[in-house]
């Protein structure tokens, strides 16, 4: 199989508008990813199924992740001149920044036909919260269907033009996505005395303390919703 | 572009009205329904008993695997790897442990690769020999089928149980190795068993393979075209009995088994008929494995020294293994940020994928078969649903 | 023929049938309540504590709470709190001992992952398989007292692990008491001499576990 720089420099020549970028894998695996933009990713999907160099026509694993914002601390060492003329002196300087998060869909491409892989695409949308829309590439490989409905039930990557977009694991009344990072668990389900106690406490907040009995709260004072 | 052009507008097969064709009928089946081999269900549109539309739901058995993983050490994980497909917990131990050490750079000493493939191979024994009595169960033979395999599963199990602890849950595999070494006595009990195996596969087969009512039953039933297979990423033996040529073991070569002469039995039909024979043939080869294996097993240690129990932190980056587990392709997608958990743990379920053309394969047919076809197809939930 | 393949299957379903009655490797059912279940050596169920002494079990626990298994229990079903004052282990060495020890077995999944990780062969699996308890919370929280064991149980359940553990702890107690006489001698050949070694000897095991 081509290098993935050769996939890249093809893909590039292929088509001109579209943005592909090496991501590096640092780790021992090495296998490294293709990052598309979100408005080729489909022409690339289908280019790289049917040119019969690659034939990447097993779509092996879909998958999302989820990168919230961090904070980055650069330090840049710079040398500052001594006004009264001594040796310039090294001072660093921290700059902090943000880094933006973003939600990720992953996809491990295989070849049946040729017996070789994996090509990595990485997709990643522009926030964790209102462009969460990634174009589906379930047409291209039937295989993303229900790992696409996943991704989109558990991150919220809302797939464009996938045929059946619903929620899979999880209820349809459901809110939130649980797989986020920042997803919070409901602390009302049903109280189970661990030794630790945590979870006893926390739950105790959701109920009055009139109806608070050693044996966990009722039913019932469960559907009167947190107390005031 | 897709070769589903229907995917997205559903199935063509309508309803007729007129004097004996009535309305579409809706059916739950499931998700308590003895048939759907555990909590899942399908919503069935019946145009009398065709089948027009089924529509599988999931999520029964949720319990965020994935989640709980990411929340807990490399370790920790390992234990909740045996409750994903628990009739298989030696092979998903594996595949766990395939990802971790790609992650980490670990080496596996030569008696552990060999120990894993025994184990993998009992397990798809195991595996297959249930899936056929299920598949009979859902044919209507109720239950001799099935209990004689259970009869020779409780031997595998019995053998695991005393290796590793555990007859379903076994948390066996560990990164670099295996956690205990058998004895001798294990070998050899183990060794005399695969021996009578084939004895035992003769004797279902001529129960089973010629049996006229299951051949009306299942041939041209269900049947799956290689193109779409591949296109909806389906593994296993649901994929090799469309004849599509792929086994990992082959493939990628993982462990050991490029050590292995084996052959990989591929169908012809891909229909149910064929996916039975699969598993029949893979039983045998999976037999012929395993003699080789108590043939050549080395002598030497079973644990990796340098190999970390506690404290493991892998450094930053992210692997994907995958190894042919007795449903397909099991793989796990790890990403490591060099802390103690996780930053991304994804279990990649063939049991879920194997489902996705569930409808396409049941569309035009009947309930009962409908029935057959999902057996065919062998699912766990606790795979399917994490 | 049609229906020849029905035939062969209704004969071995036949020879089964009879072999049943008299054909050992077709004669698979167990009597469970009525006969005991077999269970092999390496049976694991819900953790047990190991303690030196069946009569004091309390005061010879071999768990120093650490909390390396409250840590690394992956359901995080141990809840362990340290003790304020230390006592001598099964070494001799004056050790912290678990004030509280509690192991939730509505959560435990029977892993193993508790003993593999124990450097104090502590902790180790049962084999006591037929739990009840009246009340599903609490019944099931078992507390030191419920969970400690003797080291004698522990060599009837497990004898190859015992015998094992139980050498290697045999060697570490008369290193450790080879070491404690050494220093004892150095300190009285020294010229001026201390108060005598306070090491408390260690208690001579009970259940079986002398050295």
């Amino acid at each position: 199989m081509e290098s993935l720089e050769q996939i890249r420099d093809r893909l590039l020549a292929r088509f001109p508008a579209a943005k592909v970028e090496l991501v590096v894998n640092p780790g021992t695996a090495a296998e490294h990813a293709l990052l598309l933009d979100a408005a080729h990713a489909r022409d690339i999907a289908l280019f790289l199924r049917d040119d019969p160099a690659l034939r990447l026509d097993y779509c092996s694993n879909v998958t999302g992740v989820d990168w919230p914002e961090r904070e980055i601390v650069d330090t840049v060492k710079k040398s500052v001149p001594d006004p009264a003329g001594g040796p310039a002196k090294v001072v660093e300087e921290k700059s902090k920044r943000i880094q933006p998060g973003c939600l990720e869909a992953v996809y491990h491409l295989y070849s049946m036909a040729l017996k070789h892989g994996p090509v990595i695409l990485r997709l990643r949308t522009g926030n964790r919260t209102d462009q969460v829309t990634l174009p589906s590439l379930t047409p291209v490989w039937r295989a993303a269907d229900f790992q696409e409905r996943e991704i989109f039930d558990l991150y919220g990557i809302v797939f464009s033009g996938h045929p059946d977009l619903r929620r899979i694991l999880m209820w349809d009344e459901f809110k939130d996505h649980p797989m986020r990072k920042d997803y919070v668990a409901p602390d009302d389900f049903e109280w189970e005395p661990t030794p630790h106690g945590e979870v006893h406490e926390r739950a105790k907040a959701h109920y009055p303390p009139a109806v608070q009995p050693p044996d966990g709260p009722s039913v019932a004072s469960a559907k009167e919703g947190p107390a005031p | 572009m897709s070769l589903f052009p229907n995917m997205a507008v559903g199935p063509t097969v309508r309803a007729v009205h007129d004097e004996f064709h009535g309305d579409l009928l809706e059916v739950s089946m499931g998700p308590q329904h003895p048939s759907t081999h555990g909590v899942f269900r399908m919503v069935v549109t019946l145009d009398g008993e065709q089948i027009v539309k089924l529509k599988p739901v999931f999520g029964y058995l949720h319990r965020n695997h994935e989640k709980i993983a990411e929340s807990t050490s490399y370790l920790g994980s390992m234990p909740y790897t045996d409750r994903l497909d628990y009739l298989c917990s030696m092979s998903t131990n594996w595949a766990y442990a395939l990802a971790v050490e790609k992650l980490s750079g670990q080496a596996v000493p030569d008696r552990a690769q060999y120990l894993r493939i025994v184990m993998a191979e009992l397990t798809r024994l195991v595996n297959h020999s249930c899936l056929v009595g299920f598949l009979f169960n859902d044919l209507g033979t109720s239950f001799t089928p099935l209990l004689y395999a259970f009869r020779e599963r409780e031997k595998i199990l019995d053998l695991f149980e005393s290796l590793s602890g555990s007859r379903m849950m076994c948390n066996y595999q560990r990164f670099g190795g295996c956690r205990v070494d058998p004895s001798p006595e294990w070998l050899a009990a183990a060794q005399a068993l695969v021996d009578n195996f084939p004895r035992f596969l003769d004797e279902y087969e001529t129960m089973l393979t010629g049996n006229e009512i299951m051949l009306a039953r299942t041939q041209g039933v269900g049947r799956l075209d290689p193109a779409h297979a591949v296109n909806a990423g389906l593994t296993g033996p649901v994929l090799r009995a469309c004849g599509v040529d792929y086994d990992l073991r082959k493939v990628d070569g993982y462990g050991f088994y490029p050590r292995f002469d084996f052959r990989v039995p591929l169908g012809a039909h891909g229909d149910t008929y064929d996916r039975y024979m699969m598993r029949i043939l893979e039983m045998r080869e999976s037999v012929k494995i395993l003699q080789q294996a108590f043939r050549d097993l080395p002598a030497g240690p079973v644990m990796d020294p340098k190999a970390k129990l506690r404290g493991f932190r892998p450094k930053a980056g992210e692997a994907y293994g995958r190894l042919e587990g007795p449903k397909g392709e099991l793989g796990f997608y790890l990403i490591s940020d060099g802390s103690p958990n996780p930053w991304r743990y994804r279990v990649r379920p063939p049991s879920l994928i194997n489902l996705t053309l569930l409808e396409e394969m049941c569309l035009g047919h009947t309930v009962a078969d409908a029935v057959v076809i999902l057996g065919s197809i062998d699912i766990v939930l606790g795979e399917v649903d994490r | 023929m049609l229906g020849s393949g029905i035939l062969k299957g209704l004969g071995v379903t036949a020879k089964n049938f009879v072999g049943s009655y008299h054909d050992p490797a077709r004669m698979v059912t167990e009597e469970y309540p009525d006969t005991p279940a077999r269970l092999p050596e390496a049976y694991r169920n819900f953790p047990f504590l190991v303690t030196e002494n069946a009569t004091d079990p309390m005061g010879t626990l071999r768990c120093v709470a650490c909390q390396i298994c409250e840590k690394e229990c992956p359901p995080q079903c141990i809840y362990i709190e340290k003790s304020k004052d230390k006592k001598p282990d099964a070494t001799g060495k004056p050790q912290l001992y678990p004030a509280v020890f509690a192991i939730d077995t509505a959560v435990c999944m029977s892993c193993q992952i508790c003993v593999e990780v124990c450097p104090f062969d502590a902790i180790k699996m049962d084999h006591v398989f037929a739990v009840a308890a009246t009340n599903r919370f609490e019944g099931l929280l078992l507390n030191r007292e419920q969970l400690a064991k003797p080291n004698s149980y522990f060599q009837q359940i497990r004898p190859a692990e015992a015998g094992e553990v139980d050498t290697r702890l045999a060697a570490e107690r008369s290193a450790a008491e080879e070491k404690a006489r050494a220093a004892a001698a150095a300190k009285a050949a020294a010229p001026k001499p201390a108060a005598p070694a306070a090491t408390p000897a260690p208690k001579p095991a009970e259940g079986g576990a002398t050295p």
